[in-house]
């Protein structure tokens, strides 16, 4: 009431006595005339998207084994670029004027891999203290932190990922805090700020810890007593606590809308960043991106989600998948697995080699993801042994539905599967061509297309870029 | 209860069992023998008494020996893998035993991996059942450069060690600096005082030990290091640690024990081979991500590098860092074996091995990097190896070329004996197939 659009102005002079005579707002808005301020719309986006596709030539594709992303393998195909677009996908197309041909024969074609989760510029290369970007610790909910704004985008681990065949990617702030931050999905065409890089129109997504992370960082050791929390049971009631507050700041919100569409002159509510993402969450816009190792934190979590009316979008490194695959798949929720990571702490201790293969058996959504900026050079070698060990034990899968482990699957768990993720007419031109079947050790990512432009050609040195941090020094400009 | 005799009676019969391992025959496969007689067709691999007695093409089989058939498989010796901590750990970040980190120790130096080693170690039988047979295991960290002696392991039985001081370790990095009080010129005098140090009293030691011989005095010397001297207790315990670490040492200025040096960048590296030059010490350069950039001084001194071979991102340690340092450091005869930067995963060496291929290796340095030429490193070469008669029997039945992702074991045989493919993972993989109620009842 103390504000500048004090509620007691009002422009018509129809009214004026009887405002001053009575001053109350609710004759104020029965004269239909009352001075409102400005409409807050709690909905923003303040770090618009600045992404362009670089500048790129039709090309054509010819005669590879091409899997479609969809489930599907097809040899001797065909696959036409043009402004940025997959224009044609066919066993013969005629190459367009001034379009560069490409012989695909013995080669194999593939949607570009996606990771959901990278802390690729956040935790970038070199790894020195200065670039720790990568978790605000300050407290167990930091909704209000952005991984973009971490995001550097000269991390040359971006260029090592596109020689890997990784065309868009999902960082992730880290795993200290029951709710970290926001998360953000990227075309991996490094730019001169992180805005060059950003997904256009993909979703935000928001970092939920489970387990041992959360509570070890905010309740171990010598904090144990005064902090919370320090067990699960802590960290599911900060959660919990965390909605209730979200529901409430929605609450205030629709009343101020409410009373705002009624002609009142009223105030928003004080803006909450925290609560921001969080009621974006409750309202659908944000997806969750939930660190859960263990088959009990996650059937936690769902519940949770469903207390408060939203989804878990994907349980990332969802060691524990397995034993409950029936709950994720009835339950709509995407697992983003490594395939055989394990052990390095106790909720990892019941990691098996056949997770991935298990999940997508059980119908299922199976992502492949890294975590890593070695691991996401080859996130075509991990679904390879993931696929080998589902077969062993009967599990049939063909390579080509293995393949919607790297992009389909991804490419859904953020909220971009309209715009990439499989070989489909209209859809983004993010597209690998390798030397070979690329579930062999031996096949290499010989290039890499996003959005139609060449970002990496192994065989050509002017499509091997160099970040700024490498130039000049020793290595510079070496194939890596 | 059993009496003493039954107990002497059952501990004699599985001493015997132990002892005499079946008798395999390994049929029909196309072995590949790293450094035997080369790759073989339609190979007969016999084993007796935990032993490799022959390896050859088609051939008759003695009876009495069990058949594993392998026809249309790949065959070759276990795997090894370097630099773990197998054996050493479980869990590292709850706490459970956790004997690869040392804050404090008697002797940085002197200490022994081997000491430590558990059997029991879930990862034992996760790491073997994927042919890995053999693995390099030590100290993580010890708060000193030095980071004491480290084991050769054997994949099965009780007691795992191979061969129990294999090497020392030393880390010349700016870990190592750090330990020893922040600069590299602070970390290498303090490198040179204590191997100059071994070297005074060695020395002293066999001068000492000349005139010991010449005068038949059995009397102590305050400054000898033989353990058969007796002062009080409290000297003969401190000796007795100087003692140790004076035979370490004086392995490693003999060049009888490998001195196994972490190092990256390729300044550190040509430091490192001044350990070979000035003292003598039979160095070995660990992770090396630079080393290519040496490789022409490496293969010169004869200095083998074992390496990852996926490390290719920049630090200001390894700016150079590329996936074709295993490829330039053979083209220029550097003998490599292959590390783990992962305990719980030291496994997927073969993976490891298939990507140093993809990226120019030949396919025999690779397995070879990965077989004989870590044997050879870390001082196991008489007995494993190479698929030769006289080595001890790790063999591996592959579905396919054990480099591949989807390659697969089928058959594990390590000194002898054929071991299950069971692991704890494959037990609760075959508990949730069927998604049950209630696990615990699902054996």
């Amino acid at each position: 009431m103390t504000s500048k659009n004090t509620p007691f102005r009002a422009k018509n002079n129809s009214c004026r006595v009887l405002v001053a005579l009575i001053a109350g707002c609710l004759l104020l808005v029965a004269c239909g005339q009352a001075e409102q301020g400005d409409f807050v719309d709690m909905k923003q986006d303040p770090f618009p998207s600045t992404y362009t596709a670089l500048l790129s030539a039709p090309v054509l594709i010819t005669g590879a084994t091409v899997l479609d992303g969809n489930g599907q393998q097809l040899d001797g195909l065909s696959v036409l670029m043009q402004d940025g677009k997959i224009q044609a996908v066919s066993h013969e197309i005629a190459a367009p004027k001034g379009a560069t041909v490409i012989d695909g024969t013995g080669k194999w074609l593939t949607p570009g891999i996606i990771d959901v989760h990278s802390h690729l510029g956040v935790y970038p290369s070199p790894g020195t203290a200065s670039h720790s970007d990568g978790n605000e610790v300050g407290a167990p909910v930091t909704a209000d932190v952005w991984a973009e704004h971490s995001n550097w985008p000269q991390d040359p681990g971006y260029l090592r990922a596109a020689a890997g065949g990784i065309t868009a990617l999902q960082l992730l702030p880290g795993s200290a805090n029951n709710i970290g931050g926001r998360s953000v999905t990227l075309k991996n065409v490094p730019g001169r700020t992180q805005q060059d890089m950003k997904f256009p129109g993909a979703p935000y997504g928001v970092k939920f810890a489970c387990g041992e992370n959360p509570k070890r960082v905010y309740g171990g050791g010598k904090n144990s007593e005064g902090h919370r929390p320090s067990t699960r049971m802590g960290n599911i009631a900060v959660m919990r606590q965390t909605f209730a507050d979200g529901e409430a700041y929605i609450r205030a919100w629709g009343k101020y809308e409410r009373d705002y569409r009624a002609g009142k002159d009223v105030l928003p509510p004080v803006r909450d960043l925290k609560l921001d993402t969080i009621a974006g969450i409750i309202k659908g816009d944000i997806i969750v991106h939930n660190h859960c190792y263990r088959a009990d934190d996650m059937g936690n979590m769902i519940d949770v989600a469903k207390e408060f009316g939203f989804m878990i979008g994907t349980f990332h490194h969802a060691i524990e998948s397995y034993k409950i695959a029936d709950l994720l798949r009835d339950n709509g929720v995407c697992s983003a697995m490594w395939a055989d990571w394990w052990g390095f702490k106790m909720e990892a201790y019941d990691s098996i080699r056949e997770n991935i293969p298990f999940v997508h058996g059980a119908g299922a959504c199976a992502i492949v993801h890294s975590d890593s900026a070695v691991g996401i050079q080859r996130l075509n070698q991990e679904a390879a042994k993931a696929l080998a060990d589902g077969r062993r034990v009967g599990v049939n899968i063909s390579k080509a539905e293995a393949w919607t482990w790297l992009s389909k699957n991804p490419a859904k768990s953020l909220g971009v599967a309209d715009q990439t993720g499989t070989i489909e007419v209209g859809k983004d031109a993010d597209i690998v061509l390798w030397s070979g079947d690329p579930f062999s050790v031996y096949t290499q990512a010989e290039k890499t297309f996003v959005d139609g432009a060449l970002v990496f050609d192994r065989n050509s040195p002017p499509f091997q870029p160099i970040a700024d941090f490498e130039l000049g020094q020793p290595g510079a400009g070496d194939i890596k | 209860m059993m009496n003493l005799k039954t107990i002497i009676t059952v501990a004699a019969l599985a001493i015997t069992l132990g002892v005499q391992a079946e008798d395999i025959a390994v049929t029909g496969g196309t072995a590949f023998t790293n450094g035997g007689t080369g790759k073989i067709e339609n190979a007969t691999v016999l084993i007796s008494k935990g032993k490799i007695i022959s390896v050859k093409s088609g051939g008759d089989i003695p009876a009495n020996f069990r058949v594993i058939d392998a026809d249309g498989k790949w065959v070759t010796s276990g795997l090894m893998v370097s630099n773990t901590n197998l054996g050493l750990m479980e869990v590292p970040l709850s706490g459970s035993h956790n004997d690869d980190t040392l804050k404090k120790a008697e002797s940085v130096i002197a200490v022994s991996a081997a000491d430590a080693i558990n059997p029991d170690s879930t990862i034992i039988n996760i790491t073997r059942v994927e042919g890995v047979t053999r693995a390099v295991t030590g100290f993580s960290s010890t708060g000193s450069p030095w980071q004491g002696l480290g084991a050769v392991l054997v994949l099965n039985g009780d007691d795992l060690v191979d061969h129990a001081e294999a090497y020392l370790q030393l880390d010349i990095r700016d870990n190592g600096a750090r330990a020893a009080g922040g600069s590299k010129a602070g970390l290498w005098q303090a490198i040179r005082k204590k191997l100059d140090g071994a070297q005074k009293q060695q020395e002293k030691s066999q001068g000492d030990n000349t005139n010991a011989a010449k005068d038949s005095d059995k009397d102590s010397d305050k400054d000898s290091d033989k353990d058969s001297d007796k002062d009080s207790d409290k000297d003969s315990g401190k000796k007795s640690d100087n003692s140790a670490e004076q035979k370490t040492l004086t392995a490693v200025l003999a060049g009888d024990l490998p001195l196994l040096v972490h190092a990256d960048n390729a300044r550190d590296i040509r430091r490192a081979l001044s350990l070979k030059t000035n003292y003598g010490a039979d160095v070995v350069i660990l992770s090396g991500k630079e080393a290519w950039r040496v490789a022409d001084q490496l293969a010169l001194a004869g200095v083998a590098v074992v390496l990852d071979t996926m490390a290719n991102l920049p630090d200001f340690d390894a700016l150079a860092a590329t996936q074709l340092n295993a490829k330039r450091l053979v083209d220029a005869g550097v003998k490599i074996a292959f590390m783990s930067s992962d305990t719980h995963n030291a496994r997927l060496v073969p993976q490891f091995a298939g990507n140093a291929v993809a990226n120019g290796l030949s396919w025999e340095d690779a397995m070879n990097a990965m077989t004989l030429y870590p044997a050879e490193i870390f001082g196991v070469a008489d007995h494993y190896g190479s698929l030769a008669a006289g080595m001890d029997a790790d063999v591996v039945v592959w579905n396919g070329d054990p480099l591949e992702l989807m390659t697969s074991v089928d058959a594990l045989i390590i000194k002898g004996d054929e071991v299950s493919l069971q692991s704890r993972q494959t037990k609760l993989r075959d508990r949730y197939e069927s998604l049950p109620r209630s696990p615990a009842f699902v054996k």
